[in-house]
């Protein structure tokens, strides 16, 4: 279980706001987190990972806590170690696809088998600036789950995906999920998008204070 | 024609390179993240050898480590180093002069590496060395390579700060571009000439090897 309960500032074209988010995702969960742009949901993933430090709160991983202001606990985001695929990608220039899961990873089973998830295979020595928008998306993806995360924070991870490539990879996201036990939290403007993936949902709307 | 200044001035934009890469890469590093008051007032430092007369800083440096008096009378003392008018005090003077040259690109060149891709590095369990090393560095190449080839052409060029710490010792201080101004004082043009030609000719080849490796993109260290 994934418990979090965060206050972080957001400083906003508008003025000041509070991004305030209590919510529990059990382990092998996959929630959808939606809400209008600005909202913070970036930011929130980004507080999880620990990229973004919030001003008050609690994140607990099991029985591991990696955040407590009040107990002024916090982990590095390599201590918690969550898979992030990032909105812009993030990709590594200077690697190729297949560095990009050796630098995350030495178990060449597993690199073999996401190439084969993603369909990246034929393109394994070619660098990102050689990859089509949907191609880096599917690598962005590949390289967060190199490292078998427990958990993992997905910011708009289909949204340059064609149809039917977003079908395949979703099934089979879903069985690896299950294999695995991996709890997921996707960020998605799309209204169907996750059909038949995420069977929850958090509207992070709903949770911002003025 | 004496080919040694030319050594002596090959020898010390090496070294002043290579001291200035170690050096430079780490604070840098530190300088491109994030702002505060030290950053500024050492960022400040750093580029003021690019404004200030090279004679203003070869006098500080001179009245500084001279071994009549503080740090210099201390060093010579103590360690039996003497950076006035020695080898050793040309490379302190270059590494600082030419500070500047090799801080510039790369500190630039690191802010503008979107941070998701350190993020990135660090969400797969890598160490902020790691990530410094195999992502960041490798990624800003052309860069670097821009801030070694400044930095090591500025050093071959410099004139003022090198006579003001080093004097005109020939074999240990005397440079190639002090050997131009020498040789025109004592009316040996055809000499100066030499040594002139070759400082062009290295420069040059310098520069447009930078430019043909960068795709024809040659940083200013400004930027």
């Amino acid at each position: 279980m994934i418990r979090i309960d965060i206050e972080k500032k957001l400083k906003l074209y508008q003025g000041q706001r509070i991004l305030k988010i209590a919510a529990e995702f059990p382990v092998g969960s996959i929630t959808k987190v939606y809400g209008p742009s600005g909202a913070g949901k970036t930011t929130f993933l980004k507080i999880i990972a620990g990229f973004i430090q919030p001003e008050k709160g609690k994140i607990t991983a099991g029985a591991v806590t990696w955040l407590d202001t009040s107990a002024k606990i916090n982990f590095t985001p390599q201590k918690r170690m969550a898979g992030f695929v990032f909105q812009d990608y993030a990709l590594f220039p200077n690697m190729t696809v297949q560095q990009h899961l050796e630098y995350a990873t030495n178990d060449n089973a597993w690199i073999t088998r996401l190439l084969e998830i993603g369909k990246l295979k034929p393109l394994s020595t070619h660098r990102p600036e050689h990859l089509s928008g949907g191609q880096q998306q599917r690598l962005a993806i590949l390289r967060a789950l190199a490292i078998k995360p427990k958990l993992l924070l997905m910011d708009e991870p289909f949204s340059a995906l064609d149809a039917d490539m977003k079908t395949t990879l979703i099934g089979e996201l879903r069985s690896l999920f299950k294999d695995q036990g991996t709890t997921a939290l996707i960020v998605s403007h799309n209204q169907q998008e996750l059909e038949g993936l995420a069977e929850r949902r958090l509207n992070i709307n709903t949770n911002f204070h003025e | 024609m004496d080919l040694t200044p030319i050594w002596l001035t090959l020898k010390l934009a090496a070294i002043t390179t290579a001291l200035l890469l170690v050096i430079g890469l780490p604070i840098a590093w530190w300088l491109s993240k994030g702002r505060s008051i030290i950053k500024v007032i050492l960022e400040a430092i750093i580029t003021m050898p690019l404004v200030l007369p090279p004679s203003v800083l070869g006098f500080y440096l001179l009245l500084a480590f001279s071994p009549q008096h503080g740090v210099g009378k201390w060093l010579q003392q103590a360690f039996n180093i003497r950076f006035v008018f020695s080898f050793q005090g040309l490379v302190l003077a270059s590494v600082i002069y030419s500070m500047p040259f090799m801080m510039g690109p790369i500190k630039s060149a690191l802010q503008q590496l979107p941070v998701s891709l350190s993020q990135a590095s660090y969400s797969l369990g890598k160490s902020k060395w790691q990530t410094f090393t195999k992502v960041l560095v490798p990624n800003i190449r052309p860069s670097l390579l821009t801030a070694i080839v400044l930095t090591f052409a500025h050093t071959l060029g410099e004139f003022g700060v090198v006579l003001m710490i080093g004097g005109n010792i020939p074999g240990i201080t005397r440079v190639a571009s002090i050997a131009v101004y020498d040789s025109v004082e004592q009316m040996d043009y055809s000499t100066a000439n030499a040594y002139s030609l070759i400082l062009f000719s290295i420069t040059f080849i310098l520069v447009i090897s930078v430019f043909i490796f960068n795709k024809y993109r040659l940083k200013s260290p400004l930027e």
